[in-house]
């Protein structure tokens, strides 16, 4: 039956009963040697989350640094390294891996039917090689640091005196755990779907995280093989990228955005993936243009390998180059506005409840739009020769990052926290931390934009007193924010000791881990392998 | 160090100084009335869905439409029409930029860590200070000595990046009498956020008479050029004269005071270190100080290093 229940409707909290994917097997090394694809899922959810913290931490830290021109609280070179370390390590341990790794390895199989992924052991790899390769990124922070931004420029990058060698280390051996993640998502769906699952019977996140997995199996080894260079430029001097060695410093541009920006794609698809889930679930109401939305992540992957010089407008690329790359950034917003319309288009005729998920959900409509929008003011090339480096491009980037990832992100935990936990989160306390999110996000990054119209440049940790009280405004809504993030880890850690006992189907969901799997599930997913004979969205069967 | 401030035009943009601003402008305004448009659109459907459509029963039947070709070749074809209209603008904007009328003045521009270097067509060499005619086009041939810089106009709507290793352009023609910003807009290092510099827009026979006079030092007393200097050159940028550390030792008392070097000896501070140091400024440097200083030779005169000596006595 399709009904909503949240931790409001059950009472009482006994611990889930009978055995499960979590209990089955007990001990840190049953856990570390697991190939069991929702334990490997729980432990990227945990770095993830570890990762976003120290992440986060960085840019508290910056932004307080900025609530007064001049030195506040640490001198340049430590502001430098604080926006160097909050990029990279947001960007390469939190929030590539992020879905594909936390909510995509728990999901993709029972999604689909399946016992695991096509490769378990591959996977646990990927995890290993996560670990291995956060190791060297964070060791940087005790070796000597990082001050190059996370987009290492050369000859800055190639010069610099701090630990640049370990973090592109670091970030090499990253790419490689994202590689064979898109493989095994790849093969999972093309060979273990369950009897009578065709790809359009597929839920939209699995298309989504089809797409992405194209993205990181094609993209990353470009961004391996330039730090590869980058660090034969540093130890050997090969001269590729700086020209005292004859190289060329915006070569090091072209490769380095050649990944960096389908990057991005890997890090928004997931997320749109989610929201179409939690749209069709919380609203009750079959998705509106399912395949639309499916070819449209497939076309915002192919597409999105043909703009990177749109990062390099006024780098000294000739003047065709860039105005093809603009003509072809506007070409790969089409699909993405394609898929707000049908989403909005999805709540019309809708029973739509305020449920985490779909508050968060709402939040990413709003504020991915609005990046999304602030996306075609820099594509336009003349605009972009203002904008270009300014906090303009910084607020847009948070706002389909954060405002749209993470939101995403935030929403899918929501969402499939009882089925991974077995538990209900508080409702209530999760409205206020939406809210808290919510109004934090667009006071830190709204402000943003206002300074990067009027002039104010990016990474820069001294500025011209006019813009003291925006950056003050900015810095204000960054700790609404780190309120919001303390107020969702109270609630969900306190779910998990005493959260009411989730239903097998709190939210009336139609694919397969709401009608099939426990939650949580038992460690073979299912008890008897699913049939499917119908879409994930059939909402209407049932409905009086 | 008096700094220029960008002087604000309107809610969004700063004042426009040059006769780019105006287009680059116009292109923002309409991708800004285009945005708000749709983010009305979009934002709104939301919300009165979401109170129109709000659930009121448990398990109540809900809409089965699940597509419309109609509806997604109309939302697909009217915003691609209309992005590329966004395109052209910018693009035609963009190719004003691009190119520089025949008759500009040429200007060489030299980006180092952390100081701009302009050099006019009669040897004159100013140092973050750009002196240009009001109404005429200049046009810019830009280098970097080490790392990518970018220069950035905000009141002329210009910016681009210095790379080292090859030469770069821009143009601009001021249309008003007054100092604008220039800030470095590629992250540059430690300096990154204080290598400022200012556009001197002067009418045309003040700028010749400026020019003449080798870029607005005139005949000063030895103590006054050097006061000059201390902020022209950059050297305030680094050393401050109040006992604060920035990137450099602070000047404050620094004649007669012994410094301890990097290597273990030490010096006793006299004019002839002073002419070193700058000169050749990895040569003795002191402890606990990175030897990020640059040179200034070619950049200084044996004349202006002879003020800076006499200007940082008179203040300590």
């Amino acid at each position: 039956m399709s009904v909503s229940v949240t931790a409001d409707d059950l009472e009482g909290n006994p611990a889930p009963r009978g055995t499960n994917y979590l209990n089955a097997e007990r001990g840190l090394v049953s856990w570390l040697t697991t190939v069991d694809h929702k334990r490997i899922g729980l432990m990227y959810l945990g770095s993830v989350l570890v990762a976003f913290a120290l992440g986060g931490f960085f840019a508290l830290a910056l932004r307080l640094e900025l609530l007064s021109p001049k030195h506040t609280i640490m001198s340049a070179g430590a502001y430098n390294q604080s926006f160097t370390l909050h990029g990279a390590v947001m960007t390469f341990l939190f929030i590539i891996p992020s879905i594909p790794g936390a909510l995509g390895n728990f999901l993709v199989p029972i999604l689909l039917g399946a016992k695991d992924v096509a490769f378990p052991r591959l996977n646990l790899l990927s995890l290993y090689l996560y670990w291995i390769g956060a190791i060297f990124t964070l060791s940087s922070i005790v070796t000597g640091g990082l001050d190059t931004g996370w987009t290492f420029y050369v000859p800055y990058a190639s010069t610099t005196n701090t630990s640049v060698l370990s973090v592109t280390f670091g970030v090499f051996v990253l790419g490689f755990s994202s590689v064979l993640t898109g493989l095994n998502f790849i093969v999972t769906m093309h060979k273990l779907r369950a009897p009578g699952m065709t790809w359009y019977r597929m839920p939209l996140i699995l298309w989504s995280l089809y797409a992405t997995s194209i993205v990181q199996i094609l993209a990353t080894p470009v961004l391996a093989i330039t730090l590869l260079l980058l660090m034969a430029e540093r130890v050997f001097h090969i001269g590729i990228f700086d020209p005292v060695y004859g190289g060329d410093p915006v070569l090091y541009q072209h490769f380095f955005w050649f990944y960096s920006h389908p990057a991005v794609y890997i890090m928004i698809l997931p997320g749109m993936g989610i929201i179409s889930e939690l749209i069709a679930v919380h609203a009750q109401r079959k998705i509106f243009g399912y395949k639309a939305i499916a070819f449209s992540s497939v076309a915002i992957a192919l597409v999105g390998f043909l703009v990177w010089g749109h990062h390099m407008f006024v780098s000294g690329q000739s003047e065709l180059a860039a105005t093809i790359f603009s003509f072809l950034t506007f070409i790969v917003s089409v699909p993405s506005g394609v898929k707000v319309f049908n989403w909005i288009s999805t709540l019309y005729g809708g029973s739509i409840k305020f449920t985490a998920p779909m508050l968060f959900a709402m939040c990413f409509l709003f504020l991915f739009t609005i990046g999304g929008l602030t996306g075609l003011f820099l594509g336009m090339l003349s605009v972009d020769m203002h904008l270009h480096d300014t906090y303009f491009v910084v607020a847009h980037f948070h706002y389909v990052m954060m405002g749209g990832t993470v939101t995403a992100f935030l929403g899918g935990l929501h969402h499939w926290w009882p089925k991974m936990t077995g538990r209900m989160y508080s409702e209530r306390l999760a409205s206020v931390a939406a809210a808290l999110y919510f109004i934090g996000f667009n006071v830190t990054f709204f402000s943003q934009f206002i300074m990067g119209t009027r002039g104010m440049p990016r990474r820069y940790y001294n500025y011209l007193d006019q813009f003291q009280p925006l950056h003050a405004f900015s810095t204000f809504g960054s700790w609404l924010l780190g309120a919001g993030f303390l107020l969702m880890l109270y609630y969900l850690l306190k779910s998990l000791k005493s959260g009411a006992v989730a239903p097998q189907n709190p939210w009336g969901g139609r694919s397969l881990e709401w009608t099939e799997a426990a939650s949580p599930p038992v460690t073979e997913n299912f008890t008897h392998r699913p049939v499917v004979t119908e879409g994930p969205y059939e909402f209407s069967r049932g409905q009086s | 160090m008096r700094l220029t401030p960008i002087d604000i035009g309107s809610f969004w943009l700063p004042r426009q100084t040059s006769t780019i601003a105006p287009e680059v402008d116009y292109g923002f305004n309409v991708v800004y009335w285009v945005s708000v448009g749709f983010f009305v659109l979009v934002v709104g459907a939301m919300t009165l869905f979401a109170v129109r459509y709000r659930r009121r029963r448990e398990g109540e039947k809900t809409s089965t439409v699940d597509h419309s070709t109609v509806l997604e070749v109309v939302w697909t074809t009217i915003p691609a029409l209309m992005l590329l209209g966004l395109f052209a603008v910018g693009l035609k904007g963009y190719a004003s930029a691009a190119v520089a009328p025949a008759e500009a003045l040429e200007v060489q521009v030299t980006a180092s860590k952390w100081l701009w270097t302009f050099t006019y067509p009669n040897g004159t060499m100013t140092v973050n200070e750009l002196g240009v005619p009001k109404d005429r086009p200049v046009r810019l041939v830009m280098s970097s000595k080490d790392i990518v810089h970018s220069f950035f106009v905000p009141e002329f709507r210009i910016k681009q990046d210095l790379v080292p290793g090859a030469y770069t352009t821009t143009w601009f023609e001021a249309t008003e009498s007054k100092d604008v910003a220039i800030l470095c807009a590629e992250y540059c290092g430690t300096g990154h956020s204080d290598m400022l510099g200012r556009v001197i827009v002067m009418d045309e026979p003040v700028f010749k008479d400026w020019l003449d006079k080798g870029g607005g030092m005139g005949d000063l007393p030895p103590a006054e050029l050097g006061k000059k200097l201390f902020t022209q050159r950059s050297c305030a940028t680094c050393h401050s004269l109040d006992g604060s550390r920035i990137q450099g030792p602070s000047l404050k008392g620094l004649f007669g005071r012994t410094e301890d070097l990097e290597g273990g000896a030490s010096v006793k501070v006299d004019e002839n270190y002073f002419r070193e140091s700058v000169l050749n400024p990895g040569a003795k440097v002191v402890r606990g100080y990175q030897a990020a200083m640059p040179t200034f030779q070619g950049l200084l005169k044996d004349k202006e290093i002879d003020a800076l000596i006499a200007y940082l006595k008179s203040v300590n």
